[in-house]
């Protein structure tokens, strides 16, 4: 074959081409696919599930390390500020967190970074600071996130972050050398618990970025109109803040106070604490159904007892007839107790004969 | 195989209500240990047998491309079987079970896996799951039993059509997928109306079920044959045979499961309103071992364990081996018979079973080498007359 063959001017037909040949091929690897057999050699490669290695494991602080991923070959980048959501077995178990990237996008290796905090009884953060190993594959999704600087960049920002809450932050202010008037207040409770802490001192110390840390052991939490005081020309300046939902809520309140509220962008990483508890509402999304389910019925006959048409088997938990993915929400094991936990995009599969509410549910069906 | 209720000897008549609760408890906590600790080494172990199979599958099929040559044919075939029942059995069967749904990884998922065998996993998943495993040995919920096709138990009434059975239950073993895919249709009971054929549930599945047969047939006896080139015949035969070869060995590891000799079968009324505890002595005495080695175990995918299974159908396979002396301890507290024999003494007691049923009652009982001729004559009798005939020379045994 010669590289001179005129090639077709369209995409179209070759598209298509690639098609019936991977038709074909799907024909001999039946009921599998393709990429089952592929998966096994390269699960990195371009048209497979996005997924990443890991490649190191840098420490940052005692309880803070950044993660060195290398994307697959579908991995389509990201802008500083936002995140991914990585999907990792933890004692076997596929469980999905959110991660700030970090990494500087000119980084010629093609990695990706991102940095977690372990946070005390943290099932997955501890797992990726402490107990993983380089060559572990991930599953990835695609970056999301809005917490970005906008294209006309401001002349002056405000950061405010407390904890891992630096993260997104230090992937903007890697990515964005062309941001000379910065000011960042960040929170953490001692010197040494600073993630990034030699990073942003030295460019305090080349005069790229005011710095003020707020070490809270010895120093107390700074609260908003505290912040705000360190802050003489705030009116001029866009407010980007990360960390806990109680110091982001505080801030949104004292922005709005003092008239610039528009000028303030917040990241949660957590959208809200789950209260489990005995029972609560149970929402179908697709039947557009919502009912007020106890403790200790099934959701199956909860739902059934609503009218509801669901799956369903044995109801003795057994079959595996009944599940359903429950999107958010938790729920209980009515034969032991354990809870269930899921986050909007986990949709954990529940077996819903054996399953009642432990807080508010939804439930695709 | 006369149901428990109508013996004379009642296995659990000793048994007191709170035995039989306090057995249900015990089993609740052995299965509560085991799903405790299940973790990463669980995982690695179902991810391994997947990849080794994938692998063996892939190697079996490329050695098969020169087929022509008897040494890869040999080893194409042995290889390719080999990993059609991995694939049918510790794979297949127990991620479709549920057992490895708690990993949350969707490849590994009883709801999107699909296998490699004539019935649609859907189908297979209610039949088996569902209606097997609730009303496990329950005659006339549990289609399993065989009543449906065969003669399995003495109180069904003998006709000489049933002679044929030890024929029919091995061709039955040869093609054993397509057995369950007509199985898991419920095909007689469909076929008998009108009102059922023409049901849309019914139809669909049936078409999903051809759908599923021709991509199968086309990938065995068309696309690997074809990629082989000169060598499509002998391809052809190594891929039929591994079929075959998968058939027959997942029919004789099911047989053990509930056939051989000793294992109890239940009425229907037996049923209501069955408590926890109910339901884990009838999957004890409901079911039966085979003892061997940790490859047959493997590659029954642990339905070797078959107690153990059925007390537990959602436990990972691999844990069985560890259960399984907890179990027989418990069956040995309560005074129950933990039935487990090598592979072949289970298939020989289920085919003696199948062979003995195929016969009038009491018929090969009775007959010595003596009596031989005698015996013969009667069953020719039996065999041609009518049903007075058949009535009163059965009677006449009794």
């Amino acid at each position: 074959m010669t590289t001179t063959v005129p090639r077709p001017t369209t995409a179209r037909p070759r598209v298509a081409l690639r098609d019936r040949v991977l038709r074909l091929v799907e024909l001999a690897t039946t009921p599998l696919l393709p990429s089952d057999y592929l998966d096994l050699v390269d699960p990195l490669r371009s048209g497979a599930d996005l997924r990443g290695r890991i490649e190191a494991v840098i420490p940052e602080t005692r309880d803070a390390a950044t993660i060195v991923i290398r994307p697959g070959r579908g991995w389509k980048g990201h802008r500083p500020g936002q995140y991914i959501r990585i999907g990792i077995d933890v004692d076997g178990v596929r469980q999905w967190r959110a991660y700030s990237l970090t990494s500087d996008l000119g980084r010629t290796d093609g990695c990706i970074t991102v940095t977690v905090k372990a946070i005390p009884g943290g099932k997955v953060s501890n797992h990726l600071v402490h107990r993983t190993d380089p060559g572990t594959v991930l599953q990835l999704d695609q970056a999301a996130g809005e917490f970005c600087l906008p294209d006309q960049h401001p002349e002056k920002a405000l950061f405010i972050t407390a904890g891992s809450g630096i993260t997104p932050v230090m992937g903007m202010l890697r990515n964005h050398p062309e941001l000379t008037d910065v000011v960042l207040v960040h929170s953490a409770p001692t010197e040494d618990d600073v993630v990034f802490g030699a990073e942003l001192r030295a460019l305090a110390a080349d005069g790229r970025i005011r710095l003020v840390e707020q070490h809270t052991d010895t120093a107390g939490m700074l609260d908003a109109p505290a912040i705000a005081a360190l802050v003489p020309d705030l009116h001029e300046r866009s407010t980007w803040a990360c960390g806990p939902v109680g110091m982001l809520e505080a801030l949104e309140a004292h922005w709005e106070t003092v008239g610039v509220a528009e000028r303030l962008y917040t990241e949660r990483f957590r959208p809200a604490v789950l209260v489990t508890g005995e029972g609560g509402t149970v929402s179908f999304a697709k039947s557009g159904t919502t009912l007020e389910a106890d403790g200790a019925t099934p959701i199956l006959d909860a739902a059934e007892d609503a009218g509801l048409l669901m799956p369903s088997g044995c109801r003795m938990g057994i079959c595996f007839g009944c599940v359903l993915p429950l999107r958010e929400g938790a729920v209980r094991d009515l034969r032991n107790g354990e809870i269930t936990t899921a986050a909007p995009g986990d949709g954990v599969l529940i077996q819903t004969c054996v399953s009642a509410a432990a807080g508010a549910c939804d439930i695709d069906h | 195989m006369t149901a428990l209720q109508k013996k004379s000897e009642n296995p659990i008549a000793h048994l007191t209500t709170e035995d039989i609760e306090l057995i249900g408890k015990e089993l609740d906590t052995i299965r509560q240990e085991i799903r405790d600790s299940l973790g990463e080494d669980d995982a690695k172990y179902i991810r391994k047998v997947i990849d080794v199979q994938r692998k063996l599958e892939l190697g079996s099929r490329a050695a098969l491309l020169v087929s022509m040559f008897p040494p890869a044919w040999v080893v194409g075939t042995v290889g390719l079987s080999v990993a059609k029942i991995l694939e049918n059995m510790e794979i297949g069967h127990n991620i479709l079970h549920g057992q490895w749904d708690w990993m949350r990884d969707p490849k590994i998922h009883s709801t999107t896996w699909e296998w490699d065998m004539a019935s649609p996993s859907e189908q297979w998943k209610h039949s088996h799951n569902e209606l097997h495993h609730t009303y496990t040995n329950v005659i006339g919920k549990d289609n399993d039993l065989g009543y449906g096709i065969m003669r399995v138990d003495e109180d069904q009434r003998w006709h000489p059509l049933y002679l044929a059975q030890p024929v029919w239950n091995f061709l039955n073993a040869c093609f054993f997928e397509y057995g369950i895919a007509a199985y898991d249709l419920e095909l007689g009971k469909n076929l008998a109306t009108k009102k059922r054929r023409n049901d849309p549930a019914f139809q669909a599945g049936v078409k999903a079920v051809l759908g599923k047969i021709r991509r199968q047939a086309t990938k065995d006896y068309l696309i690997h044959p074809a990629l082989s080139g000169p060598s499509f015949l002998p391809t052809l035969a190594a891929n039929f045979t591994a079929n075959v070869v998968r058939n027959l060995w997942s029919h004789s590891v099911i047989m053990c499961g509930h056939f051989p000799e000793g294992v109890e079968t239940f009425e229907r009324t037996s049923i209501d309103g069955e408590t926890r505890g109910e339901w884990y002595v009838r999957q004890m005495l409901g079911s039966a071992n085979i003892s061997g080695s940790k490859a047959m175990h493997l590659m029954t995918g642990n339905l070797s364990h078959q107690v153990e299974h059925h007390l537990f159908p959602d436990l990972p396979s691999n844990r069985y081996a560890e259960i399984a002396p907890k179990v027989k301890d418990i069956f040995d507290r309560y005074g129950l018979t933990y039935h487990s024999a090598p592979l072949y003494k289970q298939v020989a007691s289920a085919w003696h079973k199948v062979i003995r049923l195929s016969l009038p009652n009491g018929w090969m009982a009775e007959t010595t080498p003596k009596n031989a001729p005698a015996q013969v004559i009667k069953l020719v009798r039996m065999t041609t007359g009518g049903k007075k005939v058949r009535r009163e020379l059965s009677k006449a045994a009794a």
